[in-house]
């Protein structure tokens, strides 16, 4: 049997890469440790080492290939003495083994091409009213947003700055701050020790004194380190100083669940912040948005907590072609007009109501889906006119239900618009459990467009 | 006594610090000139009457909450604003009334402060432990121990940042001191130069834990060797001490080269907060550095010896400090409670069109 090379992942999220170069070719002996080819995705390069001794006898991917699936067969070695100019040249797919009853044990990747790339397009969004009419678009990853947004307010106002861990020379840990140290230099793009809570501090300091510094934090998980700072530093200081002291400053980075990393880099801290008067917390879904969002953000006079999503970075969306796209803070978006029923999420949380949408359109339920953008403040305004009109309402997002984003609607909901509802409020959020590393537990433990169906089917009395 | 832990050869070469007791004219610290005695000694003054003031008024329920007061300490942060400039910020912790009138800041908006008032300076919303001045250069007033450090950190990142050639002095405790992020703080501020000088202001007690029983390094200067931040001791009931050391960490910040620690060897007189009886304390240790070391005494012995001023001069500045306190005093009682609009503003900056 030839020893199949199989194109590797090199991140928890990645699901597809390019094959930029073979450093092989067939014929050549390799052993366990040679570099034999090099894979890149739009945040970093890496090089294919071989695992097994053998010869090169098939190169099944081209060099320069685009799209190529994680898992995918891209070469084929002969063990010594084997013939392989029989073997077959199909790739397979290598797919992990799964126990009968226990659902389907693929990564969190797999989920997402299902979930999005492949159902998503049948549920058409609206467009968003706070782009102009005629606006031309691009196609833009949620990471290239991002910089974009950044690299635009540094352009624009010389009191901005990044800061975080391997933002500059390791160009972002998730290469979200790709290219802005050649462009802005170290004075302006900073690399920090692993040190959250002094430079969280330091950031709340130097926003005091009048700069406006963005502060990346590899995840938010590791922000619980300079929780304090966040709190009592940064949303605190305006109402305590009687409107004297401002703290124009962003937190940002990933958050929520990534992909089979455990429980301590799987969280969603949406609602934490969200409580803390005197900070703004915004979570885009779509890449135009979290650019329209940044920027808003960057120039706002307050702290504001900025909480993106790592599988959705490399995930492209239409962006306007403006010069200058800042959408408003606290506006939810509209994604979808419809009758029966109201869906209202944020974040990641989209993909998994956009998927359900699908099903539910099939079974000829018109759902009506909110993306909130901005968690604090709530645009409770859009959510209490769509239940008026839907009657119906189902909370999805990708943290604990206890004391959620679904909890304080519902409990707004009820109180502006009970003689509205025709049925309970239903959240759809994570399990009441710490976040578990094996992919099916993981998978149970999250929302999904299964329980999404379910709830608005239980709510539409279907 | 004198303790430095400088590795850096450029501060090698300074001075070294002071002898923590004090001395008398002749030896030790350079000599303040007469009117920098005479300003030193109604600027403590001010704080100790005020102090002494704001201690009355707790007992008789017009301040709330909690309530620390400064007295004792009142060389250390006198004689590090003789030290700065213009433009130079400070920021420090909780016991911070000191500081603020030291930076100018108007001692009836302080009080008001305390009683809660409009008339203060956070409107009656900060308290005690929470005020600030954007024309004094004052950034607060903060409740959680040691984290004032990173904020005066960055406000020295913002300096450099805009080379503004100013310095921040970064005031904190010894209980302070052993906090993880003034470690943090001590990192960054050396690895990128900032201009920050960290005042320790070591009176021995974080609340009822003296510096013995807390800290496994009880040389505070020294916290910041393994970071190559040069640290002195300093005689912090000495007014000419501090401000000769402030001057000489404030100038080298200024030249660029990065942090420095001072540790003001200082005493509080009175209890952690206004509800501390302070009995983890013999009352023979509190009397006697009253008696032998108090700073203010010690300026107004000089400026007697000196013949510089005469027991009536003196009164008579007595008499002009208790005026501004009273002053103060009867302004925070007289001054309006906020508004009940005022629970709804300043959470957040409107944002401008």
């Amino acid at each position: 049997m030839p020893i199949e090379v199989l194109m590797p992942a090199l991140s928890p999220t990645m699901e597809e890469g390019t094959l930029a170069k073979w450093h092989v070719k067939v014929g050549d002996q390799v052993t366990a440790g040679d570099v034999i080819a090099e894979i890149e995705t739009d945040k970093a390069t890496m090089e294919v080492e071989a695992a097994d001794e053998g010869t090169v006898a098939k190169i099944l991917v081209d060099e320069g290939t685009e799209n190529v699936k994680v898992n995918d067969v891209i070469a084929l070695l002969a063990e010594e003495g084997e013939d392989v100019s029989e073997a077959k040249a199909a790739p397979k797919k290598a797919t992990p083994k799964t126990e009968p009853g226990q659902g389907e044990a693929t990564s969190r990747e797999t989920r997402e091409k299902t979930g999005t790339e492949r159902k998503q397009p049948k549920a058409e969004v609206e467009s968003d009213p706070d782009i102009p009419e005629g606006t031309e678009f691009v196609s833009q990853t949620v990471r290239e947003a991002l910089r974009d947004a950044m690299a635009e307010e540094m352009r624009r106002d010389e009191r901005v700055f990044v800061m975080g861990e391997e933002v500059a020379q390791y160009e972002g840990a998730y290469k979200v701050t790709q290219g802005l140290l050649a462009e802005f230099g170290d004075r302006r793009v900073v690399d920090t020790p692993i040190t959250e809570h002094g430079f969280a501090g330091l950031g709340v300091g130097a926003a005091m004194a009048g700069l406006r510094p963005i502060v990346e934090f590899m995840t938010f998980n590791f922000a619980m380190q300079a929780m304090d700072q966040i709190i009592n530093s940064a949303a605190k200081t305006r109402y305590m100083s009687g409107g004297q002291m401002s703290c124009p400053i962003v937190f940002r980075g990933p958050n929520g669940p990534a992909s089979r990393v455990g429980a301590q880099h799987s969280q969603d801290y949406a609602s934490w912040y969200a409580h803390i008067p005197g900070l703004i917390v915004i979570a885009p879904y779509s890449a135009a948005d979290a650019k329209g969002l940044l920027k808003a953000a960057i120039r706002d006079p307050n702290p504001v907590v900025f909480l993106e999503n790592e599988v959705l970075y490399g995930k492209s969306f239409e962006v306007p072609k403006l010069d200058d796209h800042v959408l408003p803070i606290g506006k939810a978006r509209v994604m979808k007009e419809g009758k029966d029923v109201t869906l209202v999420s944020h974040s990641h949380g989209i993909t998994y109501c956009l998927e359900a949408m699908v099903q539910l359109e099939e079974e000829g339920l018109d759902v009506e889906l909110i993306d909130l953008r901005t968690i604090r403040p709530l645009d409770m305004e859009t959510v209490i006119a769509s239940v008026k009109k839907t009657n119906r309402l189902v909370t999805v997002e990708e943290t604990w239900p206890v004391c959620g984003i679904g909890a304080e609607i519902a409990a707004e909901v009820q109180a502006r618009a009970f003689d509205y509802l025709d049925a309970p409020i239903l959240r759809v959020a994570q399990k009441n459990v710490p976040m578990p590393y094996a992919a099916n537990l993981e998978k149970l433990a999250l929302p999904s467009a299964e329980e999404v169906v379910e709830a608005v089917k239980t709510v539409c009395y279907r | 006594m004198a303790s430095r832990s400088s590795s850096r050869p450029a501060k090698a070469a300074t001075k070294p610090a002071q002898k923590k007791q004090p001395k008398k004219a002749g030896g030790g610290p350079v000599p303040l000139s007469k009117d920098e005695e005479l300003q030193a000694y109604r600027d403590m003054l001010l704080i100790r009457r005020f102090e002494e003031k704001a201690g009355q008024m707790y007992g008789m329920g017009l301040i709330g909450g909690f309530c620390h007061l400064y007295i004792g300490q009142e060389a250390v942060v006198v004689g590090m604003q003789g030290a700065i400039e213009e433009g130079d910020q400070v920021i420090t912790g909780y016991r911070d009334h000191g500081h603020m009138l030291a930076t100018g800041m108007d001692p009836k908006g302080v009080m008001a402060e305390l009683t809660g008032r409009s008339g203060g300076y956070s409107k009656g919303k900060g308290g005690s432990m929470h005020m600030f001045s954007v024309e004094k250069k004052f950034y607060g007033g903060h409740g959680i121990v040691g984290a004032q450090v990173p904020l005066g950190t960055g406000l020295a990142f913002a300096n450099k940042y805009r080379e503004s050639g100013h310095v921040c002095l970064t005031y904190f405790g010894d209980g302070a001191a052993n906090q993880g992020q003034v470690y943090e703080s001590f990192n960054m501020a050396e690895l990128w130069q900032l201009p920050v000088v960290y005042v320790i202001e070591n009176n021995q007690y974080a609340m009822g834990t003296s510096v013995v029983r807390a800290s496994a390094q009880t040389n505070l200067a020294k916290r910041g060797i393994s970071f190559n931040i040069p640290g002195e001791q300093v005689d912090g009931m000495d007014v000419r001490a501090v401000r000769e050391a402030g001057k000489r960490a404030v100038e080298a910040c200024r030249a660029g080269k990065g942090p420095y620690i001072l540790e003001m060897m200082t005493y509080r007189y009175r209890g952690h907060s206004m509800s501390d009886p302070a009995k983890y304390r013999a009352k023979e240790e509190v009397n006697k550095m009253r008696a032998e070391h108090d700073p203010i005494e010690q300026v107004r012995l000089r400026l007697v010896e000196a013949k510089s001023l005469s027991e009536d001069d003196l009164k008579q500045i007595d008499k002009e400090i208790k005026a501004i306190v009273n002053e103060a005093a009867e302004f925070a009682q007289s001054s309006a409670e906020p508004d009940a609009s005022e629970l709804w503003t300043d959470v957040l900056a409107e944002v401008e069109a």
